[in-house]
C-alpha cells in the first residue's frame, strides 16, 4: 500500500469548511488523507498551530480560507495572507520542507476545488514522504 | 544562623553576563548575604569544584540558579546534579529559559559551527587547523579529556524540571532579591511560573500610542535601523522599524525602546504564548498593509527563523525537533 500522509487542515467554516460539505455533497472523490478543523476565519489560524502541527508529526498542514473581499469578518483572509507569507519563509529558514504548508482560498461553491485541491497536496505530500519529525514521545523532549 | 537561604549560582552554556547582573547589585548584595548563604557558585565567582556539588546532600540546596542553555555534556552533567541537590530550581535569563543567542547556532550543523570558529572566521590563525578534541593525548601519556558538544542545543526545561522563569538578557537583578524574600516569606508562586509582571513590552513603553489616544495604522514601508535614525517619540512599529514589544515581557522597563532600539523578545513571551516566533510571526504581519509589505518586510530581514527566534529557538517545539534531527539530516 502506498503512503497515505496525514493532513491537518484548517477549515474556514463560512467557506472552506462548506466547500468541503459541498464536494461530499456532490460526491467528489478525494483522498483520506485530511483531517479537517473547522475555525471561524483563516485570521484565527495562529502560526503556532502550524507549527504545532508539523512538530507532531503532521505530513502537511492546509489552510483554507475565503478569496478576498469575501471574509466574513472584512479582513481575516488578509491577515492570515500575511502572517502565512512570512510564515512559510519562516518554516524555510527553519530548516524544513515548506512544501508541507499550504494556504489556499476555497469558497463554499467550489466543492470540486476541495476535492481537486487534497487531491493534489497529497500527491505531493507522497512525492516528499513522511514528515521527518515524525517519531519521539511527542512532548519535544 | 541557621535558616539563612541556601543558594547555589551555575554558569551552564551562557557568557556569564547574568552573573554580571548579579553581582552589579553591589552592595544590596552584601546586604541580602545576611539571609543567603552562597553554598556553590561555578564556575565565576566563588573557589568551588564540580565535585563539591557532587559531593552535597540531595536537596540541600534551598535555592539555584542556572544562567545559559545546555550545549556540551558538562553543561547537561552538572545541570542533572544540581537539580538532584536542589529543592528550587530557576532557570535564569534568555539563555536558560528559551534558548538564547547562541542556540541560533542550531541553525548549522557542528561541523560548520567549528570549521567558522576554527577556521574561517577572519580573526582566527589556526595555520594547522588544529581543531579540538573531546579527547587528547599529550607527550604519549597525559589523558586530557575537554567537555564534547551536543548534537543540539537544549534550554534546561527540556532536560531537567525548572521551578521558575526568569527572562531577560540579562534579567533584571531585582528577581534574586524578590524570590529570597518569597522563599524568606514561605510566598512562593506556583512552581513552573514565569516571574513577570505579565506586561507586555508596550505597557512600559513611553512611544505606546494609546499614551497619546493615537490610533494604530497599518504599516506601508518596513525600515532597518540601519536605514537612518528613529524618531525618539513615536512608536518604532508605526515608523516601520520591526519591535516585538507588544509579545515581549515588559519586566525591562523598555530599556532598548529608551536607547531608539527595537525590542528583540530577550525577556520572554508574555503569558499565554507558546511558540514566541510563530506569536511574533502573527503580530507583526497583522499590522502590516498587505501582502506587498509582507513581501517587503522578507526582503529586508532575509533570515526569518533568525530574526523571529533571536533569543527563543530552543525553545519552540518545532525548531527543536528539527534540530534534533539537523546531523542526521546532513
Amino acid at each position: 500500500m502506498s503512503f497515505m500522509p496525514n493532513i491537518v487542515g484548517f477549515a474556514c467554516q463560512w467557506c472552506t469548511y462548506a466547500g468541503a460539505d459541498l464536494a461530499g455533497n456532490l460526491r467528489a472523490k478525494y483522498p483520506p488523507s485530511i483531517k479537517l478543523i473547522k475555525v471561524p476565519c483563516s485570521g484565527r489560524v495562529e502560526p503556532e498551530y502550524v507549527l504545532e502541527a508539523l512538530a507532531n508529526g503532521a505530513d502537511g498542514v492546509l489552510i483554507g480560507g475565503c478569496h478576498f473581499g469575501d471574509c466574513h469578518y472584512k479582513t481575516g483572509n488578509y491577515k492570515a495572507a500575511n502572517r502565512m507569507k512570512i510564515l512559510k519563509k519562516l518554516i524555510e529558514d527553519a530548516g524544513f520542507d515548506s512544501r508541507r504548508f499550504r494556504l489556499e482560498w476555497i469558497s463554499g461553491a467550489e466543492g470540486y476545488r476541495f476535492a481537486e485541491v487534497v487531491e493534489e497536496f497529497t500527491k505531493e505530500l507522497q512525492e516528499l514522504g513522511p514528515n521527518p519529525l515524525k517519531g519521539g514521545n511527542g512532548n519535544g523532549k | 544562623m541557621a535558616n539563612k537561604v541556601k543558594t547555589a549560582f551555575l554558569l551552564a552554556g551562557g557568557c556569564a553576563g547574568c552573573e554580571m547582573a548579579v553581582v552589579d547589585l553591589s552592595e544590596k548584595l552584601v546586604d541580602a548575604l545576611e539571609h543567603l548563604e552562597i553554598v556553590f557558585w561555578a564556575p565565576t565567582v566563588t573557589d568551588v569544584k564540580y565535585k563539591d556539588l557532587e559531593e552535597m546532600e540531595d536537596n540541600s540546596i534551598d535555592l539555584a540558579f542556572v544562567d545559559g542553555m545546555i550545549r556540551n555534556t558538562e553543561n547537561l552533567h552538572t545541570v542533572e546534579v544540581l537539580r538532584k541537590k536542589s529543592k528550587i530550581l530557576v532557570a535564569f535569563g534568555a539563555c536558560a529559559t528559551l534558548g538564547g543567542i547562541a542556540a541560533l547556532g542550531d541553525l548549522h550543523t557542528n561541523e560548520e559551527l567549528m570549521e567558522q570558529a576554527y577556521k574561517k572566521s577572519f580573526s582566527t590563525d589556526n595555520p594547522d587547523n588544529v581543531m579540538p578534541t573531546p579527547e587528547y593525548l599529550l607527550d604519549g601519556k597525559y589523558d586530557l579529556t575537554i567537555p564534547a558538544l551536543l548534537p543540539n542545543c537544549s534550554t534546561i526545561d527540556q532536560v531537567v524540571d525548572v521551578d521558575y522563569y526568569v527572562g531577560g538578557c540579562p534579567p533584571h537583578p531585582s528577581f534574586v532579591g524578590q524570590l529570597v524574600g518569597a522563599i524568606v516569606a514561605g510566598d512562593l508562586p506556583p512552581a513552573g511560573s514565569w516571574l513577570t509582571g505579565g506586561k507586555a513590552v508596550c505597557d512600559t513603553c513611553k512611544r505606546n500610542p494609546a499614551l497619546t489616544g493615537q490610533e494604530r495604522l497599518p504599516i506601508g514601508e518596513i525600515k532597518r535601523t540601519i536605514d537612518g535614525r528613529p524618531d525618539p517619540n513615536t512608536c518604532l512599529l508605526q515608523q516601520g522599524y520591526m519591535c516585538f514589544g507588544p509579545v515581549t515581557q515588559g519586566d525591562c522597563g523598555a530599556s532598548c525602546l529608551n536607547v531608539n532600539i527595537p525590542c528583540r523578545g530577550c525577556g520572554g513571551p508574555i503569558p499565554g504564548i507558546k511558540d514566541f516566533g510563530a506569536r511574533c510571526v502573527s503580530t507583526l504581519a497583522s499590522s502590516m498593509e498587505n501582502e506587498a509589505v509582507a513581501e517587503q518586510f522578507i526582503d529586508k530581514y532575509n533570515d526569518m527563523a533568525k530574526m523571529f527566534y533571536r533569543y527563543s529557538h530552543t525553545a519552540s517545539k518545532f525548531n527543536h525537533r528539527v534540530a534534533q534531527r539537523k546531523e542526521k539530516a546532513a
